[in-house]
């Protein structure tokens, strides 16, 4: 089983207690009456699904039911860090090279 | 029936607790239904935290996995704004929150949720049959609490002493979680 940091319970609880939530960072737009069709179809639909890194919204449905964000590596499935809801993408990953 | 209701004019409603007279043993565990409790669902943010320890007479834990108690009552911490409390000695739980003017939500959940008490020495073992947590005492001290799952089911976990635990689970689900502890507890070694 995986084991996952909380950044509200600050501490490693089994997958179980998650449920993903998507990609992260995706900003909603302001006035999305106004957009076209195209850049709504970006926005709600186009997703990056890269081989390798990928930030994700994680929800710790099971536990303190919080939001948080988590990099996360597609090829080996290991989480790289989580951090909390509102928190800047991180600049530096601990351990990755590139 | 409605004649004698209309004759007394009171209405009887007997009340059976889910799991009442439920009980269980084996050789190194023992389950038993818990008497009902009166319970909230607190949400609240920091700024309140306060004024609602004062009028519920206990300190509310800041700290994950932490839990406070005080006169028969009992706090867990669910989440950075989410308590569970518990109150054993029959005192009005929502009529002290409704005292508070600052900014929470309360929310009687007494008849939701059931109780039941798992201890022996073979208690850790029983709840890692459908719990994925670390129960060691290193990782859940007494005092310890946490909303987690046990088999299907979500419950709320809350250590009582090195022995002890106090399973929360919605009454619905009460029946599949005594059911799941029995079958444990029969394999359970201390
Ligand atoms: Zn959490």
């Amino acid at each position: 089983m995986l084991l996952i940091r909380c950044p509200y319970c600050e501490e490693e609880r089994p997958e179980l207690e998650f449920r993903n939530a998507g990609e992260a960072h995706i900003a909603r737009p302001t006035d999305i009456a106004a957009i076209s069709d195209d850049d709504f179809e970006k926005f709600f639909f186009i997703r990056q699904n890269p081989k390798g890194i990928i930030y994700e919204r994680w929800r710790h449905l099971h536990g303190c039911a919080r939001f948080f964000n988590a990099v996360r590596d597609t090829v080996s499935d290991k989480f790289v860090m989580t951090y909390k809801a509102g928190e800047p993408k991180p600049s530096k990953l601990p351990g990755v090279s590139k | 029936m409605a004649k004698a209701a209309q004759k007394t004019g009171i209405v009887e409603a007997e009340r059976h607790p889910a799991l009442a007279g439920r009980n269980a043993s084996a050789a190194h565990v023992t389950l038993t239904a818990l008497e009902p409790a009166e319970r909230i669902s607190l949400r609240a943010p920091e700024a309140s935290l306060a004024a609602l320890s004062k009028a519920l007479g206990l300190t509310l834990p800041k700290k994950p996995k932490t839990s406070t108690s005080k006169g028969g009552r009992t706090a867990l911490w669910l989440g950075p704004d989410e308590w569970l409390v518990i109150d054993d000695a029959g005192g009005d739980l929502l009529a002290d929150c409704a005292k508070v003017k600052q900014l929470h939500s309360a929310v009687g959940v007494s008849h939701r949720n059931v109780a039941i008490g798992v201890t022996g020495p073979g208690a850790e073992t029983t709840l890692n049959a459908g719990c994925p947590q670390d129960l060691s005492l290193a990782a859940f001290p007494v005092g310890g609490c946490s909303r987690t799952i046990f088999g299907k089911v979500e419950i709320v976990l809350y250590r009582t002493a090195e022995d002890a635990f106090r399973v929360e689970c919605w009454r619905s689900f009460s029946d599949y979680v005594f059911t799941f502890l029995s079958e444990a507890a029969r394999d359970a070694a201390a």
